[in-house]
């Protein structure tokens, strides 16, 4: 692998680390598979794209798209909570319905390129005049977006969003509207992911309509990848350490794809070795245990294996 | 004090496994009331704390609380008058955060939830000093996670955040089934006390006969729906377990000859 391919991989798990934050938002504080994040992501790509190639502020465009995207999301959650659509369901149909609404987006064009417009990415490089540039600028949104996310969890609303894909029934009985909170979840999951898409389109100059494909694989490898490792060492891992796990899963899947491609696969084998990874990341659980488990029996009796779903918890 | 006026409650209208879960229930209760409401199962017990709570919507009748008419509110409105400990005792708490999050969230039940900061020192110190009156040394084990904790002190912690901010209605369903005799009865100890409060009317559902006599301060019998006793002061005093199995298996005999 080259260095150039390492330094890429970190740029580009800096910006994904962004889209798997609004993944782990969903999938495991509201405890929602939410699939409406390959649509989203490219809501975020197109809104951030069209506003930069017609001469916008990029920052002005990572906004758009942000609101873009959580506007996606709560669509989501409103086809949920007011027509009682599974979320799994609710989040396939906004993706299909995205689509179209990408394409018109994007003025009936299924890509466009921004190589000839101004961007966060060439502006900083202007600036900082360095190599490094796409590696700092990605880790100062990143730490934004963490420590916002972080504060915003510890505040009255972040517990009771908390809580809420903990124990409806419990935060009902505190006197908050679970379905509001889902609405404000799935929302703001949703401005993540569709800002990590608008961050994507400027760093890569290009926003095309079918690059949200398996983008919701990505964002829980990385949560999953993440936690994996981070479970090795500690049982309770505290809420910024889980946080901070999901970024260091999102350059980590990075670097395994750039990898496998250093190693001879084709480019259009990328998709594959993501649902491998995906695949072999979800089953750490299962195999820390089988091994857990012979080891314990090897040493000593009398301590029991560790229980199925203790040392692997869903949320 | 709470008032509920001709409640009916209709499962599956115009099915054929229609059932009529409340029929006409109306019962007053005055503040520091404690009513133990005992009935077999299908009786109606449950469903007429869903009512109260909210959980399920009414089909006819009012509920009145303080002269205010919540018939129409919905569950987290009502939460804010109402405290609730469920049977289940991984549904009182959120298992994924520690006690003093779960307690700063019951804390804020009436108060506006923005982006203040979700639990202050000041509120930390109070928890712990109200804690520690459950004499159960979670005051020790304030940022464990509630997933930690046994069935008994989740229970007793449900119940302490039922209480936290001195709600009108104290609603208990079974709230000790799941636990072993000797955890029961602390539980229930706890719930005594909490009860004996001048301004909060309580009502916990049991199945325990002589837990529904020797706790609270009047004890109702349901079945199919209705009222079918309703007994305190000398009466209730007089009242033993044996006779009210007897009363009980009147009620039965009466439903197997229908």
């Amino acid at each position: 692998m080259t260095i150039t391919a390492i330094l890429d991989s970190f740029e580009l798990g800096l910006i994904y680390a962004i889209l798997a934050l609004g993944v782990f938002l969903s999938f495991r504080t509201l405890n929602t598979p939410d699939l409406t994040v390959d649509g989203s992501i490219v809501t975020g790509a197109a809104a951030s794209a069209i506003l930069c190639s017609t001469g916008h502020s990029p920052l002005v465009a990572l906004l758009a798209s942000f609101i873009l995207a959580s506007l996606a999301g709560a669509v989501t959650a409103l086809l949920n909570i007011k027509l009682k659509i599974e979320p799994l369901l609710a989040g396939i149909l906004v993706m299909l319905a995205l689509y179209s609404l990408n394409l018109r987006l994007m003025g009936s064009r299924s890509n466009i390129a921004l190589t000839q417009s101004n961007t966060l990415y060439k502006s900083f490089h202007a600036a900082v005049q360095s190599n490094y540039s796409s590696l700092i600028l990605g880790i100062i949104i990143l730490s934004i977006a963490t420590l916002s996310l972080y504060f915003f969890l510890n505040t009255r609303l972040g517990f009771a969003l908390r809580a809420t894909g903990d124990n409806e029934y419990m935060v009902r009985a505190s006197g908050v509207n679970s379905n509001l909170m889902k609405l404000l979840g799935l929302s703001l999951s949703n401005g993540f992911v569709g800002l990590a898409g608008g961050l994507l389109a400027q760093y890569q100059s290009y926003s095309d309509v079918q690059m949200g494909v398996g983008m919701v694989v990505i964002g829980l490898a990385s949560v999953i990848v993440g936690e994996t490792i981070f479970e090795l060492f500690t049982k309770t891992v505290p809420l910024l350490i889980r946080l901070l796990a999901v970024s260091v899963g999102a350059i980590l899947y990075r670097l395994a794809l750039a990898f496998a491609l250093s190693c001879g696969m084709p480019a259009t084998d990328l998709k594959l070795i993501s649902a491998v990874i995906v695949a072999i990341a979800l089953s750490t659980g299962v195999m820390k245990d089988s091994f857990l488990k012979k080891k314990i029996s090897f040493t000593s009796n009398s301590i029991k294996p560790a229980k199925d779903g203790e040392s692997y918890d869903m949320h | 004090m709470i008032c509920i006026e001709h409640l009916y409650k209709i499962f599956g209208y115009g099915t054929v496994n229609e059932k009529l879960a409340l029929q006409d229930v109306s019962l007053t209760m005055h503040p520091g009331e404690f009513i133990t409401i005992i009935g077999s199962n299908g009786a109606g017990k449950s469903t007429l704390m869903n009512c109260l709570s909210g959980v399920e919507k009414t089909d006819h009748g009012n509920i009145f609380l303080n002269d205010i008419n919540i018939t129409k509110y919905p569950e987290h409105k009502r939460s804010r008058y109402i405290g609730r400990v469920f049977q289940d005792p991984m549904k009182g708490t959120a298992f994924d955060m520690t006690i003093e999050q779960n307690l700063a969230i019951a804390y804020n039940k009436d108060k506006f939830r923005g982006l203040q900061k979700g639990i202050s020192k000041k509120e930390k110190a109070f928890f712990r000093e109200r804690l520690s009156l459950l004499g159960m040394g979670l005051e020790d084990r304030m940022t464990q996670k509630v997933k930690l904790l046994s069935g008994g002190q989740r229970q007793a912690l449900t119940l302490f955040m039922a209480i936290l901010v001195n709600p009108k209605l104290l609603l208990l369903d079974e709230h000790t089934a799941a636990l072993d005799p000797a955890t029961a009865k602390k539980v229930l100890d706890l719930t005594d006390q909490f009860a004996n409060s001048k301004d909060l009317c309580t009502m916990m559902i049991t199945h325990n006969m002589s837990d529904a006599l020797r706790h609270g301060t009047r004890t109702i019998l349901m079945d199919s729906g209705r009222i079918i006793m309703d007994i305190s002061g000398e009466e209730r005093e007089k009242m033993t377990v044996e006779k009210l199995i007897e009363q009980f298996e009147i009620q039965n005999d009466r439903m197997l000859l229908k």
